[in-house]
């Protein structure tokens, strides 16, 4: 027989592609990625009404790197984890829950392919956002300090892409445990909004211990970054009546904070697909 | 090697409910097999299984010889499936998503857009081909799932009740479809005895979890439908009575029944007649006989083997 059979299977890797591929036109035409986009540019737009017309200290009196610390460095994180939360969230619980997956999934393709395919889709579209907010931020920076974008600006840009790699891997992997969509997405900002944080608190000021453990204290370097000189790795504080008490913090240095990254992007992306790889669609 | 689909002692469990219990199954060439039983006997469950949406609990399922559980890309090679009601990314149009299954399923690029445009043709969605199908009503949906079906040239088919959804016109549209598909092994559910009986020339029963019968239709209807043949008998006319006597007294003929205003079920001798015989014999009547099937015999059948398993 002539038929498909006999053909050559498509690669993996071309599967990938056009998973991406579609995915990617899914999310370009769809809601979400404009909301998405609405939120950034309102941030942006805030943020430079206030500093145009307030000139709150810190932002334009410190320097180009006081500026892009005090703009870019504390907000970065919040994007990185909503558009991750946003595109990752429901990647794959979607799928369930929407039933899109009964029209993709029983096809001769693996879920592998599937899974890394919305990866690098999700990755796109959360990019764009970051990107819209960093040309935002170096806009307002370039009016303020033209002809000045320090360098740590750059690699503070590389360690929250990074950094969205990881939270990424985290939201597919939440996106991979849960049956719910809305639930998946809730999660994903709660856990990398909230709950790291609190872990980090609570281990450095609580327990006196490194939280070497926490995505958002790996993070930490996307605006240690911009401070010069680098906070040092632990500070002591003295304090209470004859300096009694002390107060512990830490600051990953550039190496462990990547490492954390990369170790969180690995592991997560790992246990998310291999979740995925079991999760059945009944229902 | 001709097509085929197998299932080997194949149980699904969900919790302390089996929903599929030691299916054993093996379906071999070019045919239609419908895959009959009531709601919740099982079908979806082990259609499931065959193409790597869930998992069996025990057992192996076989698609062209290949375990779909231990390489589903492989199995699936030249098998097209559509599982209860898909949903399709609603940002796409149906072009867009049909050229998504094209590529995925390695249809040679020049031949794609071709094949899309056939497809939508057979299912009647051309005019909506490049609107999003985020909008599209359930029916219009499960017309592109339909054509989803017939993208790529598969060996093998595997069709979950495909007209659920449908109105009564896209039913019969995809009874048209299906039947058109008898060059390959088709394997479609369905809960409707008629459907089966329209396009297939193999039936398998299943009723809580377990497989009750597989064989020819006609063998189905002989073994379990209290003995005898029997057949559905339409005309262009309503049936009166005069016309029924006429049927009945027709050489061995043992009975006849109206089943609507325009159709009968005849029984016959097995012994006597063949179904090629009582079809001739019925259309030397001239009374206006437009159709001929095998329904009411599988009915009979169908209702003595799910009642005892009840
Ligand atoms: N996820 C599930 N959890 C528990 N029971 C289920 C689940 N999915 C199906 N079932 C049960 O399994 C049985 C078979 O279901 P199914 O295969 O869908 O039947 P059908 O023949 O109508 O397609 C039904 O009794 C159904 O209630
Ligand atoms: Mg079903």
């Amino acid at each position: 027989m002539s038929r498909e059979g006999s053909k050559a299977a498509v690669g993996s890797l071309v599967h990938v592609g056009i998973a991406a591929k579609y995915n990617f036109l899914n999310y370009f035409r769809a809601r979400r990625f404009y909301v998405m986009l609405a939120i950034i540019l309102i941030i942006a737009g805030l943020l430079t009404a206030l500093v145009g017309y307030y000139r709150p200290p810190g932002f334009v009196d410190g320097g180009a790197l006081g500026f892009y610390g005090a703009g870019w460095g504390s907000f970065a994180s919040i994007v990185v984890v909503l558009s991750a939360a946003f595109f990752g969230g429901d990647a794959i619980s979607g799928e369930f829950q929407n039933r899109t997956g009964y029209f993709l999934v029983p096809n001769p393709i693996r879920r592998s392919a599937i899974y890394v395919g919305k990866w690098l889709a999700a990755l796109t579209a959360s990019t764009i956002i970051l990107a819209v907010f960093a040309l935002a931020m170096l806009a307002n920076g370039l009016f303020y300090f033209p002809g000045n974008v320090p360098w740590e600006f750059v690699e503070s840009f590389a360690f929250a892409w990074v950094y969205l790699v990881a939270a990424m891997s985290l939201a597919f992997a939440f996106s991979s445990l849960f049956k719910s969509s809305s639930i998946s997405v809730l999660m994903s900002v709660i856990l990398l909004l909230f709950v790291f944080s609190v872990i980090d608190t609570v281990s450095s000021l609580v327990a006196g211990i490194e939280p070497w453990f926490s995505l958002t204290y790996g993070a930490g370097i996307v605006s240690n970054i911009l401070n010069v000189p680098y906070p040092a790795a632990k500070t002591v504080t003295p304090f209470g009546p004859g300096g009694r008490f002390t107060v512990v913090s830490y600051n990953a240095t550039v190496p462990e904070g990547l490492l954390i990254l990369l170790v969180y992007l690995v592991v997560m992306a790992v246990l998310g697909l291999v979740l995925f790889e079991r999760k059945e669609f009944t229902s | 090697m001709p097509p085929s689909i197998e299932a080997r002692q194949l149980t699904k469990r969900y919790g302390q409910f089996t929903a599929l219990s030691g299916l054993d199954l093996s379906i071999q060439g070019a045919k239609c097999v419908g895959f009959l039983g009531p709601n919740g006997a099982g079908k979806t469950t082990t259609m499931k299984i065959l193409t790597g949406l869930i998992r069996a609990t025990k057992g192996t399922a076989l698609i062209n010889g290949v375990d779909v559980a231990s390489d589903k890309k492989a199995a699936l090679a030249s098998c097209a499936t559509l599982i209860e009601t898909p949903e399709i990314y609603p940002a796409l149009t149906p072009k867009e998503a049909l050229s998504m299954l094209c590529e995925i399923r390695g249809v040679p690029r020049q031949d794609k857009n071709k094949r899309i445009d056939d497809a939508l043709a057979r299912v009647k969605m051309s005019e909506w081909a490049d609107k999003k199908v985020g909008g599209f009503s359930k029916g219009m949906k499960q017309r592109v799932n339909v054509a989803s079906t017939l993208l790529s040239d598969p060996e093998v088919i595997i069709l979950d009740e495909p007209s659920s959804g449908l109105d009564p016109r896209g039913m019969s549209e995809v009874r048209d479809i299906v039947t058109s598909l008898r060059d390959r092994l088709v394997f479609m559910s369905s809960h409707l005895l008629a459907e089966v009986t329209e396009v297939c020339q193999e039936v398998a029963m299943i009723d809580h979890g377990k497989l009750l019968v597989y064989d020819t239709i006609e063998n189905v209807t002989a073994k379990f439908a209290g003995g005898g043949g029997a057949a559905e008998v339409g005309f262009a006319g309503n049936v009166d009575e005069q016309l029924r006597v006429r049927v009945s007294k027709l050489p061995g003929v043992t009975s006849t029944t109206k089943s609507n205003d325009r159709h009968l079920i005849v029984k016959y001798d097995t012994a006597v007649l063949t179904q090629d015989k009582l079809l001739e014999s019925v259309a030397g009547l001239k009374a206006g006989a437009i159709t001929f099937s095998q329904a009411s015999g599988l009915e009979d059948a169908y209702l003595s083997l799910i009642k005892e398993t009840l």
